[in-house]
């Protein structure tokens, strides 16, 4: 799509977005938030510039292609669940560092697993979003 | 222990590696660990004979009892001993047999991962643990016998193979957990001591019959004996391995293990001693009508796996010890003879018996291993196969029930089984020297080695049969009856009827082998094999389900999106419905909600913009209506204090809009393709759904105490998953599991799309395209024709 306004838009609103997205996966235990709708937020963002440009430029931005985000994804998920198990307890028991942080609160396996679910959701919607843009 | 069974799937894995980093070497060096476990379990023969057994037990899944639990007595560590002492001997054939091929890494791959699946299912004291570790010698099996995948037939055996011991499998899965439930352990070790519940129990015959399923399937008896056979496409060392010595034997090593708590009733005499006979004999009548080197002698194999059911269906001191003696014998013989057809198929490049002829002067080792392991299968003195046949005799001599019948039957099935030796062992090494397709040289010795390892063995324990029955057969009697036993085995057991009949079946056999020619004319004429033809039956019930499958995945899978929803949502309306309507209170649910203006205004914008979906004339028009739908809806989840919702509702309308833009250049003209009576239809079906959904909501929020849940999150989520949105806490905490399984799903959903819009042929991608486009425009010229026969959108 050729819009100068939205080519400038989106320079902007792109590292906006995408920081919004990261700030609701972190603070998603505690506020409203989380690593599903940081997923989809950082996704739409991609999608824009996607609109805005095209898709050879957004693949550009990505320093890994958005299959590898899904198996990235997945992988964090289940290591974070393994954590767990090699401490012997049952799989995806939560372990917590008990320090207190700003925004996250605290440190915990189930945050690593929110940010498998956010690679993951990013690399689903990236992917069919780039394959249908790319299509004839 | 536990690490004797799991190094073989450790070392399975190295094995395609090492194949690719030594080829020369890759066998040598992979027989060591098939040499170190017979070394270990040869070490245990001592301390087993006096009666010490030894057990290992590692937790898997104790909240359902299932132990990674190994249990090493007499008859486990016989069966051990055999795995991994053959294995090497097979391992090592291999390794020259296959030389040539490029995929020995992958074959050493799947023979150690059966090896080490077979010693689990002999190992395992865990009725679950030995049901696992059976499936995977079948799973092991199926690519084993498939290993030559390019052809047709190799695919077709392996993939009956499968099924038939699979499904026997299953129906074993049923038997065994219906008989731990009943015996109140799953130990196999010690469910002797609750056989008299057991057998008193009312599901006893369900647990039989499903048992013996699984264990007829899998060693070959009638019904399921067909895929034996046909399991002969295997490269030989997996015939040698899987198909005589190790793998069929499974389901006998099956029977003797539950012999003592389900044995020793009518039924089983009668199932087991029935179906053993039939197959012995069966096995027999065939084995000396083939011309196929292999073929004869799994037919044969069929028939010895026969007599080892008819011994323990007979049960007893006596014939528990003739069908171990007979286990082993077995082994030693049969496994040398497949690897010497292997040889000779390898070095003439045939394994029709009627073409080979005079080869002794050309391949000498070989022929002699061929003479003593055939002399031990005819059982001829002072062969090992000798001793067992004496006690095999003695056994249906002295038996219980049915003595002289039983007899009769053990001679006619040994007289052709001694034919079958002849032609095995004799036919292609004497006689008029015969043109073979290859010019025959001895063999390498990686492939007399082990086969002349295995006949010498045949010798010695026929010369010295007190150490096998000190070491190996007394303890395994002891294992399968429970109890002590007297169990001697002696070369010369001086002249008696046994002796007689040894004698008899011997001219017999030799009279018939001379005479094979003309009487096979005329077992040709009767042809038993054709019209007792149970691998018909196995041929339809595969058609059958090929055709349900084709039936069922037309109407359930025809293509067309509508038809999905529609069958979708009306099979959550009928299910859902009906249990709702039948089981729930409905008292409190019918009642008129309280609602807030501008909950009810939300409300009106949302039924209007769906009404405005289901009458929009343009595709735009109806996903700007759809927005509004979601937006309205996301609207409500703010009033009801869900935030999380809404931004997620927002984040998905928003993104739903993009993937709309991205396709809308690419969809065929809006047109209505659905008649009025369609139209109708729909309607009932979504006003019918959406009716259950608020029958739901009404329902849950009519009771105040179903509300617990909520309670208990709230109240947990911060003490419990040190979070304050509830949400999310119940996302990645308390239901993290279904997360990683609706990730995944979102995985393999993503996968679909692309390999639809990417993994096209490239050429076949644009002309498809315009065929498509073309297609469609020809439907909506005549709407009404063919209105249901345009795949995907349109209505």
């Amino acid at each position: 799509m050729d819009s100068l306004v939205l080519r400038t838009a989106i320079r902007y609103l792109l590292p906006l977005l995408l920081l919004f997205s990261v700030f609701a996966l972190l603070r998603g235990h505690n506020e409203p938030g989380g690593g599903f709708v940081g997923g989809l937020v950082a996704s739409s963002a991609f999608a824009l510039y996607t609109l805005a440009f095209d898709v050879q430029r957004a693949r550009q931005l990505l320093p890994v292609t958005p299959r590898r985000l899904i198996g990235l994804g997945l992988l964090v998920a289940v290591f974070s669940g393994l954590i767990s198990v090699l401490a012997g307890d049952p799989f995806m028991t939560a372990r917590w560092d008990n320090r207190p942080l700003p925004v996250v609160g605290k440190l915990g396996t189930p945050l690593l697993f929110d940010v498998g679910v956010y690679l993951t959701v990013v690399g689903v919607v990236l992917t069919i979003i780039f394959a249908l843009a790319e299509e004839e | 222990m536990t690490i004797a069974v799991l190094s073989g799937f450790g070392v399975a894995l190295t094995a395609p590696w090492l194949q690719g980093r030594l080829p020369r070497r890759a066998g040598w060096l992979l027989i060591l660990l098939p040499l170190a476990l017979t070394a270990w379990f040869a070490a245990q023969l001592p301390r087993v004979a006096e009666g010490t057994t030894l057990a290992e037990s590692v937790s898997w899944i104790p909240s359902l009892g299932i132990d990674l639990a190994f249990y090493l007595d007499g008859l486990s560590l016989t069966f051990a001993l055999l795995i991994s002492g053959i294995g090497a001997v097979v391992l090592l054939y291999a390794s020259a047999y296959l030389a040539d091929d490029p995929l020995l890494g992958r074959f050493y791959l799947y023979l150690l991962v059966f090896m080490a699946s077979m010693l689990g299912t002999v190992l395992a004291d865990n009725l679950i643990t030995l049901f696992v570790f059976w499936e995977l010698t079948s799973i092991s099996s199926y690519l084993l016998i498939g290993f030559k995948h390019s052809y047709g037939t190799s695919r077709a055996a392996a993939l009956q193979a499968l099924l038939v011991t699979g499904g026997g499998g299953l129906a074993m899965l049923a038997g065994l957990v219906l008989l731990g439930q009943v015996a109140g352990t799953s130990n196999l070790s010690s469910l002797a001591a609750s056989g008299e519940r057991v057998r008193a129990s009312d599901l006893y015959p369900a647990i039989l019959g499903l048992v013996l399923v699984g264990a007829f399937a899998k060693s070959a008896q009638f019904p399921f004996h067909f895929w034996l056979p046909n399991a002969m496409e295997a490269p030989t060392p997996v015939s040698a391995y899987l198909h005589s010595a190790t793998m069929v034997k499974a389901g006998v090593y099956l029977l003797a293990r539950l012999s003592p708590a389900l044995g020793g009733t009518v039924e089983w005499q009668g199932l087991v001693i029935g179906v053993g006979a039939a197959t012995m004999v069966l096995g027999a009548y065939l084995a000396w009508q083939q011309v196929d080197l292999k073929r004869i002698l799994a037919y044969s194999t069929i028939s010895a796996l026969g007599i080892l059911v008819l011994l323990l269906g007979v049960g007893g001191a006596l014939a528990t010890k003739a069908a171990l003696t007979v286990l082993v014998a077995h082994s030693l013989y049969k496994g040398a003879l497949f690897l010497v057809a292997g040889a000779l198929d390898h070095e003439t490049g045939t394994r029709d018996v009627t073409q080979l002829g005079g080869l002794r002067r050309a391949m000498p080792i070989t022929g002699a291993v061929a003479l003593l392991a055939g002399a031990s299968m005819a059982g001829l003195p002072p062969l090992f196969g000798f001793v067992a046949k004496e006690v095999f005799y003695k056994a249906t001599y002295e038996a219980p029930d049915l003595p002289a019948l039983l007899t009769a039957l053990a001679v006619l099935s040994s007289v052709l089984t001694v034919v079958a030796a002849g032609l095995v062992a004799l036919k292609p090494f004497f006689g008029v020297r015969a043109h073979t397709p290859r010019h025959p040289h001895e063999a390498p010795l990686r492939m007399w080695l082990g086969p002349l390892f295995l006949a010498g063995l045949s010798v010695l324990l026929g010369v010295w049969p007190a150490l096998v029955a000190e070491y190996s057969v007394k303890p395994a009697t002891e294992a399968v009856l429970a109890g002590p036993a007297k169990v001697e085995l002696v070369l010369w057991p001086g002249v008696n009827p046994v002796l007689a009949l040894s004698l008899l079946t011997l001219a017999l056999g030799a009279g018939v082998y001379v005479f094979r020619h003309a009487l096979l004319a005329w077992a040709r004429r009767l042809d038993v094999g054709k019209r007792l033809g149970p691998e018909r039956g196995y041929g339809r019930a595969l058609d059958g389900l090929l055709r349900l499958a084709d039936w069922q995945t037309d109407l359930l899978q025809n293509g067309y999106l509508r038809f999905y929803l529609i069958t979708i949502v009306a099979v959550t309306v009928v299910l859902v419905g009906y249990t709702a309507l039948a089981e729930a209170d409905l008292s409190g649910a019918l009642r008129a909600p309280e609602m807030r203006v501008y909950e009810g205004a939300i409300a009106v914008v949302i039924l209007a913009a769906t009404y405005a979906v289901t009458r929009a004339h343009s595709r735009l028009a109806a996903v700007a209506a759809l927005g509004t739908v979601g937006y309205s809806v996301a609207l409500l989840y703010i009033l009801f204090g869900a935030p999380d919702l809404a931004m997620t509702q927002f984040a998905v309308e928003t993104l739903t809009v993009f993937l709309f833009v991205l396709v809308i250049y690419r969809l065929p003209r809006f047109a209505t393709l659905t008649s009025r009576m369609e139209r109708w239809r729909d309607a009932v079906i979504a006003l019918s759904a959406g009716a259950l959904m608020t029958l739901l909501v009404l329902i849950v929020t009519a009771d105040p105490s179903r509300a617990h849940v909520a309670s208990f999150f709230a109240e947990n989520s911060v003490t419990l998953a040190k979070g304050r949105n509830i949400v999310n806490v119940i996302l990645v905490d308390f239901r993290g599991l279904d997360t990683l399984g609706e990730i995944t799903v979102l995985a393999v959903a993503a996968a679909g799309v692309f390999a639809l819009l990417k993994l096209r042929p490239a050429q076949a991608r644009a002309p498809e395209a315009r065929a498509e486009r073309a297609r469609t425009a020809e439907l909506q010229a005549v709407p009404t024709a063919e209105a249901g026969a345009d795949p995907g959108s349109g209505d």
